[in-house]
């Protein structure tokens, strides 16, 4: 069901209500992020629907939330943030955290210029290609016994760079350190197990990728000089999650808390959002398989980053230090945090799903690592593969969204409909003659993945910027681009 | 009789799935699901595998279904192209499944399909047959 334009209220330029009594059985608002211009694709799919619906979740606090990259998704919306008191029954939703459990982002700078890149940039392109495993059920080169495995679902990226794929100060600019606290691998099901085996360092398919870019705007240069970047430098993002690890886990505890719907007399109006509360044998349970995914997420980035770095190593006939390959932030942005909020007053310990949204926190907060503890988390949000993508910083406006910001461009058109805008276009075509290298193993992920079906990243960057949840840093664009 | 068409979804990919029985249904839904994971025209296999499921309903135990499809797509590395129901009550189901081995020919394979999904997924009955929509995560 789509929702109406005059049941949304307007609260001002960049904040839209979805009032309670739009549909029975929400106990909160719903608000939107979002400029006027953005809400007709808004308003075109069922995401706002969506929104009311997890306005249904027992123990939800203050608002079901959209970043202005909402879309629709399954159950939660894609850009869907909220938050369950934990010690008033609130619940904790597979669904609100998805199957790519910890899908995430990570950014690393270099001290490459495009002068540099440019006369290598195709063989570049292909080494990465060539040593990344990518694309439909792509395997990769490290293998984990299954012993090891569970000593990685505990330990994340930190068992990675122990065995070898990285350096101890990439744990630091990890969210979470790279590992999560309270994984419990007795938790993940065998049937996990196997399907998480052998994808370790591989990026997936879809929207998963990896990106050679450049910086073509520096909004803030004190903070863009605390992260060593400047105009014109090299970057390189990659964007993946938890594999088939995770897709299992949450298919599996999705399925199990059906049957809690009834035990927990919960109600609501899509079975994707099967819930249990957080306090509750089921949902400790998932919190503890859903960390493990998580982890396991974080392991792959690092792996992913490793292959990279030793590909450009190779290709650049550089060392790691003159190469300079330092990793600026990693970001989870599909996944629920036990995170503590002052709610009217009181200190209130609350379950966070973020799904399609990044935690950013602000100036000061205690989890940040020494160097970024003055200017805040650092946040990074992909584009499409012809446009830009972004670091920008929290900022202690986004309390009011408990620190959380948007994830990406966000999806207007459906896949099949980008097809079929892109029927007789070569898209990398079109890309090269912007300058944009792009080498990919699926056959319709290219026209799937145009920039045409995505909202343009500047004005949902715009809305975040201009909202106070986030503090734009500098704007990169893409040269370089390997999808699954 | 069509067996299943896409239907637009911003972000995953959605069929809309026709049966002429529940038996057609479930089948059809396993065929839709692997006509979007891979090509299948003209495809062969002798490999065959037989699953036994249970769940608490019928749209359950059709997710359940394709669940289980999946789960051997990735681990065993099989592309099913056939499917023979041979039992199916309201939380019963025991089918067969024809395959063939993924590294046949890797360029089969088209999108990877992370999960089946819950959402807006309800088995209606028309006036002559069956139909359901299903949203897979990709």
């Amino acid at each position: 069901m789509t929702v109406s334009p005059s049941v949304l209220e307007r609260i001002d330029q960049f904040r839209w209500r979805l009032p309670r009594h739009y549909k029975d059985g929400m106990r909160v608002d719903g608000v939107i992020y979002a400029s006027e211009d953005m809400l007709k694709d808004i308003l075109a799919d069922k995401a706002l629907d969506q929104v009311a619906n997890v306005a249904f979740l027992p123990g939800i606090v203050r608002h079901s939330l959209a970043m202005p990259d909402i879309h629709w998704g399954y159950g939660f919306p894609i850009g869907g943030v909220a938050a369950t008191d934990v010690d008033a029954g609130g619940v904790i939703s597979p669904g609100g955290v998805g199957f790519d459990i910890n899908c995430g982002v990570r950014l690393v700078r270099s001290n490459l210029h495009e002068e540099d890149l440019r006369p290598k940039l195709q063989d570049l392109v292909y080494a990465l290609y060539n040593n990344v495993p990518a694309g439909v059920g792509s395997k990769g080169d490290i293998k984990v016994s299954e012993k090891e495995e569970r000593k990685l679902l505990a330990d994340g990226a930190g068992w990675v760079v122990a065995h070898g794929y990285g350096r101890q100060d990439d744990l630091e600019y990890t969210e979470d350190r790279g590992a999560i606290k309270g994984a419990n691998p007795d938790a993940v099901s065998d049937r996990a197990y196997e399907r998480g085996k052998r994808q370790s360092g591989t990026l997936g398919s879809g929207n998963h990728f990896l990106e050679v870019q450049v910086i073509d705007e520096i909004y803030d240069e004190t903070l863009a000089g605390v992260f060593g970047l400047e105009k014109g430098l090299i970057t390189l993002m990659i964007h993946s999650g938890s594999r088939g690890l995770g897709y299992q886990v949450c298919d599996e505890y999705a399925r199990g808390m059906i049957k809690c719907l009834s035990k927990y007399n919960i109600s609501v109006p899509d079975r994707q959002l099967a819930c249990a509360p957080v306090n509750s044998d089921e949902g400790k349970a998932y919190l503890g398989a859903m960390k493990c995914a998580a982890n396991y997420a974080w392991a792959n980035r690092q792996c992913l980053m490793h292959l990279a770095r030793v590909t450009l190593e190779r290709v650049f006939n550089l060392g790691p230090k003159d190469l300079g390959m330092e990793l600026i932030y990693d970001v989870a942005h599909n996944i629920a945090k036990i995170e503590k909020y002052n709610i009217d007053g009181k200190e209130k310990t609350l379950c966070v799903h973020r799904k399609g949204a990044t935690r950013a926190f602000p100036p000061g907060h205690p989890d940040l690592p020494a160097k970024y503890r003055k200017i805040g988390q650092p946040v990074i949000i992909p584009g499409d593969m012809g446009r830009n993508s972004y670091l920008l910083v929290g900022s202690e406006g986004a309390e009011e969204t408990f620190y959380s910001t948007c994830h990406g461009a966000g999806r207007r058109l459906s896949r099949t409909a980008a097809v079929l805008a892109c029927r007789g276009r070569s898209i990398a075509r079109e890309l090269q003659d912007k300058g944009i290298f792009v080498k990919s193993s699926g056959r319709e992920t290219l026209a799937e993945e145009a920039p045409e079906a995505y909202k343009d990243i500047n004005q949902v960057v715009n809305v975040v910027s201009g909202s106070g949840i986030s503090k734009r840093v500098c704007r990169m664009k893409p040269i370089g681009v390997i999808k699954g | 009789m069509k067996r299943y068409e896409q239907f637009p979804h911003t972000s995953d990919i959605g069929v809309h799935v026709y049966g002429k029985d529940l038996r057609d249904l479930f089948e059809n839904a396993a065929f839709a699901m692997f006509d979007v994971i891979a090509d299948l025209e003209n495809i062969s296999g002798d490999m065959e595998e037989t699953i036994e499921l249970e769940a608490q309903d019928q749209d359950l135990l059709l997710v359940a279904w394709l669940d289980e499809l999946l789960y051997k797509f990735f681990t065993k590395g099989l592309i099913f192209y056939k499917f023979q129901v041979e039992l199916l009550t309201e939380c019963e189901l025991k089918a067969k499944a024809f395959a063939r081995p993924v590294a046949v020919n890797r360029n089969r394979l088209k999108t990877e399909i992370k999960a089946v999904t819950y959402s807006g997924l309800k088995i209606r009955k028309s006036d002559a047959d069956y139909e359901v929509e299903i949203i897979f995560d990709v």
